[in-house]
């Protein structure tokens, strides 16, 4: 049982060390000539671009370039389990051959390949290769020993590595240094052809740090907000289902015996109907408030400037709104940021203990900066449970960022800086 | 009295045409879109127009911004402006060029048909009908470093917030169970306490108590 197993195992690695020669052949013969032909296109083509005919050409090329490396990113996947992501930008797909060349010019993406491409033509080809001279040149070795030696022998013998076979005993010691480079193949066979994906993931793959820490972040924030929409709707859900709902129901079970009491007894149906009339009040009030929470109306109407305008006049702090906003931004951005000022407003009243509070609105350079100050008694941290906390996760989903400073003794001032385009 | 109704709801605009014309009114145009009610303002002249804030094609605030246009074109012109919701802010703009004849109400006010025609009434003869959520959002932010608004007694309060609305002495006297006498001498310490000018014009007077409100003056 043992002993098959280690035949089995035997056997496995020596055609482990076959596919991988014949693998790093095919490669090789693959990569120069693939390599050299898109590098001299890609030359020429961005070379002819002043003249016009490059931008027609461009983008072929450059797609041909594409499919060559996206073939080699598969090879590597299937046959030395390397993974490496495509990163190029999308292109719109109905763009002129202007945009599509000088769209692909400026994705890093393709730089990278215009890179890899010298890089495969020689040391990728090298390494590629390696393997397969490994394994088929000890097989030469072998021939030479067995006979081929009478074949190859010409004036001065045939050179096999550094012996020379004029005979049968030089052509057995050519046998002998086969027999070492097998040995030595056996163990860097398939060791080479790694390098060789390695190689290639380390020129043509992007920064994988950068995409790790990205995905890492989005990953997170993604969480962040599937959580807090789920809480959101449960909130909503709970408020309708114990406030206007129930309510409504109480009308309706009003208004019933009300229907009943209208012959018998008009006063005491007089009175329901003011019950029920209230009831149908509390239940509008307590929708004003809910609609408020999920989206206010204000925000709607006249968007972010006037949305936290209209917040401050509710505060019991005098506060000071500055607003420096062209133009509208898109509908989640603003809801996020209003969020967030109200949320650092709400702290800053309770918490501060401050009598003044302005709020400055601006939008620059693609950010949304919203810079609440309170002149409290400062002390403000973005700890776990405190308000800021949620502000900050929340804000992640829109890559915002917020920062605090507040001393002891304050002033206290909050920044909100989300992307918009 | 004609009045132009602006409101997109079918329901709402179905049932306020109904409410003012059994209580007299003349309905010269109900319209359901902001450019529909700007043409309607310059072309029909009424004597009141009841304008939801929420109006189509844009669904903002396109009949606030209409009634204020119509009130820059032809100033004190009556306007009750109706919402799901107020906002101080919007109560300062349509009170801003100081003329009267502004109404700012929540919606469900008009359950009460009697106030809400009262309201309607009221705003058409110059007068003011500010919502009492708009007065007591006034109030509550104004009592925490307001020391004269601190020194009015508990009923003196009452009264403010019942004139601040835009009730006349009348109103407000039948609504606390009190002669008018009695109300027009808390309105005289009102005024005297925080340092207000009397006046006898009913309409200057709210508007004078909205300004401090709002202000501080």
């Amino acid at each position: 049982m043992t002993t098959d197993t280690m035949n089995g195992t035997g056997r496995t690695t020596g055609r482990g060390i076959g596919l991988a020669a014949v693998r790093g052949l095919a490669l090789a013969l693959l990569s120069l000539p693939g390599a050299v032909l898109c590098f001299c296109l890609s030359l020429v083509s961005i070379a002819l671009i002043p003249i016009g005919v490059g931008i027609v050409t461009t983008p072929y090329v450059l797609t041909g370039v594409r499919a060559f490396a996206n073939a080699r990113r598969v090879l590597a996947a299937e046959w030395g389990g390397v993974r490496i992501p495509p990163a190029y930008r999308p292109l719109p797909k109905d763009a002129n051959p202007w945009a599509r060349t000088f769209g692909m010019l400026r994705d890093p993406a393709t730089w990278r390949d215009l890179r890899w491409l010298p890089v495969d033509m020689t040391a990728g080809f090298v390494t590629a290769l390696l393997p397969a001279v490994l394994l088929f040149y000890p097989l030469e070795g072998f021939a030479i020993a067995a006979g081929l030696w009478r074949v190859l022998d010409g004036a001065d013998g045939y050179w096999y590595g550094f012996v020379r076979v004029h005979d049968q005993s030089s052509a057995f010691g050519a046998g002998a240094l086969a027999l070492v480079l097998l040995f030595f193949a056996h163990f860097l066979t398939p060791r080479l052809l790694g390098v060789h994906f390695r190689l290639t993931r380390a020129v043509l793959g992007g920064d994988q740090r950068e995409l790790a820490e990205r995905v890492r972040v989005l990953t997170e924030t993604r969480r962040d907000a599937v959580d807090a929409s789920a809480a959101e709707l449960r909130r909503i859900e709970r408020d309708l289902h114990d406030g206007a709902q129930a309510r409504l129901v109480a009308v309706g079970m009003d208004l019933g015996t009300i229907e009943a009491l209208l012959d018998k007894d008009p006063e005491q149906a007089k009175k329901l109907i003011a019950q029920a009339r209230a009831s149908s009040v509390e239940a509008l009030t307590e929708l004003r408030e809910l609609v408020r929470g999920i989206h206010p109306p204000v925000l709607a109407e006249r968007g972010l400037g006037d949305a936290v305008r209209a917040l401050a006049l509710r505060l019991p702090v005098a506060t000071e709104v500055s607003v420096d906003l062209p133009g509208r931004a898109e509908a989640p951005v603003e809801s996020a940021a209003y969020f967030a000022v109200s949320e650092v407003l709400t702290n800053a009243v309770k918490h501060s203990g401050a009598d003044r509070i302005w709020v400055d609105l601006h939008r620059a350079d693609g950010m949304l900066r919203a810079t609440v100050t309170d002149n409290g008694k400062g002390g403000a941290v973005i700890g776990a449970g405190s308000g800021l906390a949620g502000v900050e996760r929340r804000l992640g989903t829109f890559d915002g960022v917020l920062a605090v400073s507040s001393p002891a003794g304050g002033p206290t001032m909050v920044t909100v800086e989300i992307p918009c385009a | 009295m004609r009045v132009v109704l602006a409101e997109d709801l079918f329901l709402l605009r179905d049932g306020l045409v109904r409410l003012l014309q059994a209580h007299g009114f003349e309905i010269a145009a109900a319209v359901e879109t902001g450019p529909e009610l700007a043409a309607a303002l310059a072309e029909l002249d009424p004597d009141v127009a009841v304008v939801d804030v929420r109006l189509p094609p844009t669904q903002t605030d396109e009949g606030l911004q209409c009634a204020l246009e119509a009130r820059r074109k032809r100033p004190g012109l009556p306007v009750l402006v109706l919402s799901q919701h107020v906002e101080q802010l919007y109560a300062r703009e349509l009170l801003a060029d100081g003329t009267g004849g502004v109404g700012y109400l929540l919606k469900n006010r008009v359950f009460d048909a009697e106030q809400f025609v009262d309201a309607v009434r009221r705003v058409a003869d110059g007068g003011t009908a500010m919502d009492p959520q708009v007065i007591q959002q006034l109030l509550a932010r104004r009592s925490g470093d307001d020391r004269p608004l601190a020194r009015l007694t508990p009923r003196e309060r009452e009264v403010l917030e019942l004139m601040a609305q835009g009730r006349s002495n009348a109103a407000i006297a039948g609504k606390l169970v009190v002669t008018e006498r009695a109300i027009a001498k808390h309105t005289a310490n009102i005024f005297a306490k925080l340092g207000l000018e009397v006046s006898d014009d009913d309409n200057r007077r709210v508007l004078a108590v909205l300004a401090y409100l709002d202000h501080g003056r």
